[in-house]
């Protein structure tokens, strides 16, 4: 994804959507769901779903989509994110379609496809990047809708991008104090003024970043410009970054690419550690199957902007539709 | 004498410049449009500050007061009326609609104050003039306070985008909106404090300049607005000590020729200076050179 493929409306569509919640009271919400119910069950006739008339006997009554696995040690805790027929359109595009997936509290999750199969789509709706055309998100437990980017960075989703986005022209320690921007609150002018108040939160700013940078050991670092690091610190930063924002769920999309082998494997241990030590949950976006299979617990396969496969690295691996989409139909028929 | 005389002249017009060209300069580095009613926000500071001190008779410094919170509040409002509702447009549409809310100024002004020039009242009070060297160097008071202001504001400015929570949210904001957002950035937030941040600093502008040139019309703002922005350019635009440098040479390089070339074309030669440093580093004097990467 390029800087300047943002939905431009995203906002605006945000607050819209805000205002049409607010007029319509809570019936627009069970209207979805009815919708959306309605939808999976007749896949055939889209947008043309049954509105829930005032007197609602003998609903038609549809499974909620419920395929979804997550780690056994996350059994009873609300997952992180669940996504309920997520969709989305580009024109006539359904570049996302009937997206359903769920992830544990503390699960590693791997979301991998072919070019083009809609997994950065997929992270820039999680992100609410694009707000989605159908379905809905829920991030440990709530819903999403209406809610905007820096929102839902509050709620507690980070990402990394797949081309380095850090803000290259400021120091190591500043990205990672922006990253922190809603953790220590003081207001702007005891910001301009330099009350009390700012020293001590300044102070506390500093700290949390260098204790952020130390886990991975980039306290050496914290006055670089964030463009003379090396590629691969680089990367690590965004992932600091992204940890600054103190989130439950961290979108990370080819955290591995243009990396070496032996930089992989400190990666692999560094996601492990980062779930271990805060307790989130980690979606990763990958193609180093090693990468994937070596640290994912649950694992989704997308191809055309719909999910073909869903489950642990060795149900995966062995799937033919997967070994297709990846291969091609003639690499199964030899098999 | 001549010599230090216009020095100190042109320092105190460039300051006014400077002050102006840090709106321009911080606008477009965060919200990367050119705000060309911002000459003209300067103006209306003008007109609330000659309401304050000749209408209600009020202290000096209540007069600078209610200017600053004036067009505070002025350009909070025209960001959101006119500037937000265009953000994802094309940056040409923007800069359409800056020059339409400029004449749209003007033209209020027009209707609320008349044509005719009126004269403001010096607000900086106290002792009269300077005199140096057996009075053969005179220094007015407005002179050095302009530039003792000038500098002080683009210490703090500096001070405030470096060092503060706020200022680097407009900085990330400015590299890249999109990652600021998802840093939970409210980049709206940042953008109208810019906004506001730029329209005060006008404010301040537009009272020391009247206080030094004291002729007020609804057109006043408009060539100064024009030189700040050349300033801007000149010193890189996007750059705060850039805006300061660029604004503070060109006010040096118009006294100079007017002193020493003719009054009437100080302005020609004003930006033939801007086209030959364009010519020979197109970021400004600051301003970094981004190369697109391929």
């Amino acid at each position: 994804m390029s800087p300047t493929t943002q939905n431009p409306d995203s906002e605006k569509k945000t607050y819209r959507a805000q205002a049409e919640r607010a007029k319509t009271g809570e019936t627009s919400e069970k209207k979805t769901y009815a919708a959306q119910a309605a939808k999976a069950h007749d896949k055939d006739a889209p947008g043309t779903a049954p509105v829930a008339g005032p007197v609602d006997k003998g609903a038609r009554m549809v499974p909620l989509p419920s395929d979804g696995i997550v780690p056994e040690r996350d059994l009873y805790s609300t997952p992180v994110l669940e996504c309920r027929h997520l969709g989305i359109d580009f024109g006539g595009l359904h570049a996302v379609e009937d997206f359903n997936l769920i992830v544990g509290k503390t699960e590693i999750a791997g979301l991998i496809g072919p070019n083009g199969a809609g997994k950065t789509t997929v992270f820039n709706l999680l992100t609410k990047v694009y707000q989605p055309t159908r379905g809905t998100i829920l991030l440990d437990g709530k819903d999403t809708s209406g809610m905007n980017t820096a929102r839902l960075s509050r709620e507690g989703v980070a990402r990394t991008f797949q081309n380095i986005r850090l803000f290259s022209s400021m120091t190591v320690e500043e990205n990672v104090t922006i990253g922190l921007h809603n953790a220590v609150p003081y207001g702007m002018w005891s910001g301009i003024l330099r009350l009390p108040k700012y020293w001590v939160s300044e102070h506390k700013l500093h700290e949390r970043a260098m204790e952020l940078l130390d886990v991975f050991d980039m306290t050496g670092v914290a006055n670089v410009e964030a463009g003379n690091l090396p590629y691969g610190a680089q990367r690590r930063l965004e992932i600091v970054r992204a940890l600054a924002t103190g989130p439950k769920l961290l979108l990370l999309d080819e955290p591995a690419a243009g990396m070496n082998p032996s930089e992989t494997a400190e990666l692999m241990e560094n996601i492990r550690k980062i779930r271990d030590d805060f307790q989130i949950a980690v979606l990763l976006i990958e193609h180093d199957m090693d990468l994937v299979m070596g640290i994912c617990e649950g694992i989704a396969v997308l191809n055309y902007g719909k999910i073909i496969a869903k489950g642990t690295p060795a149900e995966i691996q062995g799937n033919p539709q997967v070994i297709e989409a990846y291969l091609g139909s003639d690499a199964t028929k030899e098999a | 004498m001549d010599f230090l005389t216009n020095l100190i002249n042109g320092i105190s017009l460039g300051s006014i410049y400077a002050i102006i060209a840090l709106g321009y300069t911080m606008v477009y580095g965060i919200a990367k449009m050119l705000n060309f009613a911002h000459g003209d926000v300067i103006m209306v500071g003008g007109y609330i500050c000659f309401m304050t001190l000749n209408a209600l008779g009020l202290n000096p410094l209540i007069g600078i007061l209610a200017a600053v919170v004036g067009c505070t509040l002025l350009g909070i409002c025209i960001e959101r009326i006119a500037y937000k509702p265009l953000r994802q447009s094309p940056s040409l549409t923007v800069l359409i609609t800056a020059i339409g809310v400029s004449y749209l100024l003007q033209n209020l002004a027009l209707l609320i104050w008349g044509a005719n020039p009126k004269v403001f009242p010096s607000v900086v009070g106290g002792s009269g003039p300077i005199m140096l060297f057996d009075g053969q160097l005179v220094i007015s008071m407005e002179t050095i306070v302009t530039i003792v202001v000038c500098a002080v504001i683009m210490v703090a400015l500096v001070l405030f985008t470096s060092k503060t929570k706020m200022g680097k949210a407009m900085r990330a904001c400015s590299e890249d909106p999109g990652a600021a957002r998802l840093m939970g950035i409210n980049v709206d937030t940042t953008i109208s404090t810019t906004f506001a941040i730029g329209s005060g600093l006008a404010a301040i502008a537009g009272v020391l300049m009247m206080s030094a040139y004291p002729s007020l019309v609804p057109t006043t703002g408009s060539m100064p607005g024009i030189k700040a922005f050349t300033a801007a350019v000149f010193g890189g635009i996007g750059s705060i000590p850039g805006a300061v440098l660029g604004g503070v040479l060109l006010g040096i390089i118009e006294v100079f020729a007017k002193a020493y070339i003719g009054t009437q074309f100080a302005d020609a030669i004003v930006f033939a200076v801007l086209i030959v440093v364009l010519l020979i580093k197109p970021s400004g004097l600051l301003g970094k050179y981004v190369p697109e990467k391929v």
